[in-house]
């Protein structure tokens, strides 16, 4: 009697909680964000919202540990366009810049991450080294870097020669001139030599920015079954042709999200010409308020540059489909 | 059957066949000259000539940093000293660790690094975790928020950060308090303390945190649910499945995420010139200067002398990261390819 009564109880126990599980589970999911969720609710957006009217209004810090905000409207916007003689130009070239930047660094990433994925003489050492500056040579080393006159000093080997010390100007490892004279044959625009020479002299800052980009392309490429590549040399293909045919549309999504990635990253780069305008803006009197105006409308340009880059790359991203 | 060979019958279960070699040197040349052979020789060379051009790139400033760190006063007047230190010195550190106060700074900033990368390990692997395995409403909209976060230029949210923490009142707490006169003002500056950072590395928002989560969730989505559900059937809450079963599978790419926080915190100049002031605790960033005990009176050559000073605080500075990056490079390779990112 006792156990009757019980039965029928348990088993709608049982049944609700069975039903409830996803329900459960999707409870957990929020449980699993709630820090992100916190942070983003209780001081993130404040932040935003904050940064979005400060750039309405001009500011005055208080002694007795107060602010006073004054509205001026659209005023710090039209300062830093028409106003500010350098704003837009800054802008302009560095914006050309960073454009010409993302492909070298997304192939140049790219190129090295295939490299390091075959089989080499000492792979471990190189991966190890290849990895380096984005660990290491960030922030407040990469500043040091920066300001290291015995690294061209040191590079500039001609003074052991003729015993002239001193100034020596940034050591290029090839010159404009001597790229010119080998491709003055060739049909190709100066345009185009300069931006390859530029390239190779900037090498090093190259590589700084594409440690996240290599790891993530490395990971891609340890994705594709080496059953495919099987086939293709048992059918004949040649290493050119595999790349082509398999690697390139296998990795495609990857280069989509690395595009991305170094679009963000070198948008948001401190040491970015832009970037560095602003920063300094922002230290100058009265200028903690335009460099929020100026760093507002930059933002957009780099959202509308994502969105025009990510709308035309993934009309050729190839998706393999897994069932 | 060509009429060179010959077979002959030695035993019973053994033949010979006799037969005329090609000359070594045809068969070697055949072997080694032809298009496929030299093609990938030349692969080979240039691959390897790559690599060793840009590893040469990559380590020159170190090597350019530690050898000018040991120059004496001598040597950099001396101008035939380019790349090696004549008389090696190690004045330039002494006098570093002693007058720009190096092991105070080294301790803060290891209590700052270690407590922002042990959190944002662990909070960007929760909050990872939870966008990769469960299926709630606004998942996609929130993860587009954590993207969100990545894109925002800090620079764009500098002063209204440093408004935040300057003048620090969450809900209007601080003010209530206020109001019952249990604090003074009606705002908290927490500025010259580590808190602003502890902050925003315990909810995510600290540097670089939206691609640690981007990170962590690809690679909990590459591990099969089939795993939790067993687990779930066995009866294991959804936590303790969590800490017990997930956790130690993503040991790896724990240890990649701490190494890029801890890495990024230790040398981050962005953070700790916002919040920090000359009255604040004393970091890292704050040694690099040319140290009040050496002399420069080298002139011309008092541009290298600074130069070198500085490369011996970037030394010393980076000593701990080195050490770091020997133990968990390996890490670093294996943990993201393990994560399998598809796109």
């Amino acid at each position: 009697m006792n156990s009757n009564a019980k039965a029928p109880a348990a088993a709608g126990k049982k049944k609700r909680r069975g039903a409830s599980l996803d329900v459960r589970k999707a409870r957990a999911g929020w449980w699993f964000i709630l820090p992100f969720l916190i942070g983003f609710v209780l001081i993130y957006l404040p932040i935003i919202i904050d940064s979005i009217r400060y750039s309405f209004h001009e500011i005055r810090i208080l002694g007795g540990g107060g602010f006073e905000l004054t509205y001026v409207g659209w005023e710090n916007y039209r300062k830093a366009l028409f106003v500010d003689p350098e704003f837009t130009t800054t802008l302009v070239t560095g914006l050309k810049q960073l454009i010409l930047d993302i492909p070298s660094i997304v192939l140049f990433s790219l190129f090295v991450a295939i490299v390091l994925n075959q089989k080499i003489a000492g792979r471990a050492a190189f991966r190890a080294i290849f990895f380096i500056p984005v660990i290491l040579t960030t922030g407040l080393i990469g500043e040091i870097d920066a300001q290291n006159t015995m690294n061209s000093y040191m590079s500039n080997m001609e003074g052991i020669d003729d015993g002239v010390g001193g100034e020596s100007t940034a050591a290029e490892i090839i010159s404009v001139i001597d790229m010119e004279n080998l491709f003055a044959n060739m049909m190709i625009g100066t345009e185009i030599v300069t931006y390859v020479v530029g390239l190779v002299n900037n090498i090093f800052n190259i590589i700084n920015r594409c440690g996240v980009q290599m790891l993530i392309f490395l990971s891609g490429l340890q994705g594709i079954s080496p059953a495919i590549y099987e086939s293709c040399s048992i059918d004949g293909a040649s290493g050119w042709e595999t790349f082509w045919k398999i690697t390139l549309p296998m990795v495609s999504p990857i280069i989509l999200v690395n595009t991305i990635y170094t679009i963000i990253d070198a948008f948001t780069a401190t040491d970015n010409q832009v970037m560095a305008y602003i920063d300094g803006i922002y230290g100058s009197t009265g200028g903690d308020v335009l460099s929020s105006a100026m760093s507002w409308m930059y933002f957009l340009i780099v959202i509308l540059i994502i969105a025009a880059v990510s709308g035309i790359l993934s009309a050729f991203v190839f998706y393999q489909r897994r069932d | 059957m060509d009429n060179n060979t010959r077979i002959v019958k030695e035993s019973k279960n053994r033949i010979r066949a006799e037969f005329e070699r090609t000359p070594l040197i045809d068969r070697l040349r055949s072997k080694f000259l032809n298009l496929y052979t030299i093609q990938r020789v030349a692969w080979y060379a240039f691959r390897f000539l790559f690599l060793l051009g840009i590893s040469y790139v990559i380590l020159f400033p170190f090597f350019s940093k530690i050898s000018s760190s040991f120059m004496s006063g001598e040597d950099f007047v001396d101008v035939t000293v380019r790349l090696l230190p004549k008389n090696p010195t190690l004045e330039t550190y002494a006098a570093v660790i002693k007058h720009n106060g190096y092991f105070e700074a080294l301790f803060n900033s290891f209590i700052l690094s270690l407590v922002c990368g042990i959190a944002q390990t662990f909070i960007c692997c929760l909050i990872g975790y939870g966008f990769a395995k469960f299926k709630f409403k606004f998942n996609s909209l929130l993860f587009a928020l954590v993207i969100f976060t990545m894109v925002v230029p800090h620079s764009t949210l500098q002063l209204s950060m440093f408004m935040e923490f300057r003048f620090f009142d969450v809900l209007g707490i601080c003010k209530l308090l206020n109001h019952f006169g249990v604090i003074e003002e009606a705002t908290i500056s927490l500025l010259n303390t580590n808190i602003p950072l502890y902050i925003l590395s315990f909810t995510g928002l600290a540097y670089k945190n939206g691609l640690f989560i981007f990170l962590m969730r690809q690679f909990f989505r590459g591990i099969p649910d089939e795993l939790e559900e067993s687990a779930y059937l066995d009866g294991s809450g959804v936590f303790s499945t969590y800490v017990r079963i997930i956790l130690p599978l993503s040991v790896t790419m724990m240890v990649t995420v701490f190494m890029f926080s801890f890495c990024w915190q230790w040398t981050d100049n962005f953070y700790t010139n916002m919040f920090y002031t000359s009255a604040g605790p004393y970091l890292l960033p704050d040694i690099v200067k040319v140290p009040k005990g050496l002399i420069d009176n080298y002139g011309a050559a008092s541009n290298y002398f600074s130069a070198a000073a500085r490369n011996a605080c970037g030394i010393l500075i980076l000593i701990p990261l080195i050490i770091l990056y020997l133990f968990g490079q390996r890490y670093i390779v294996e943990g993201i390819e393990r994560s399998g990112i598809t796109g």
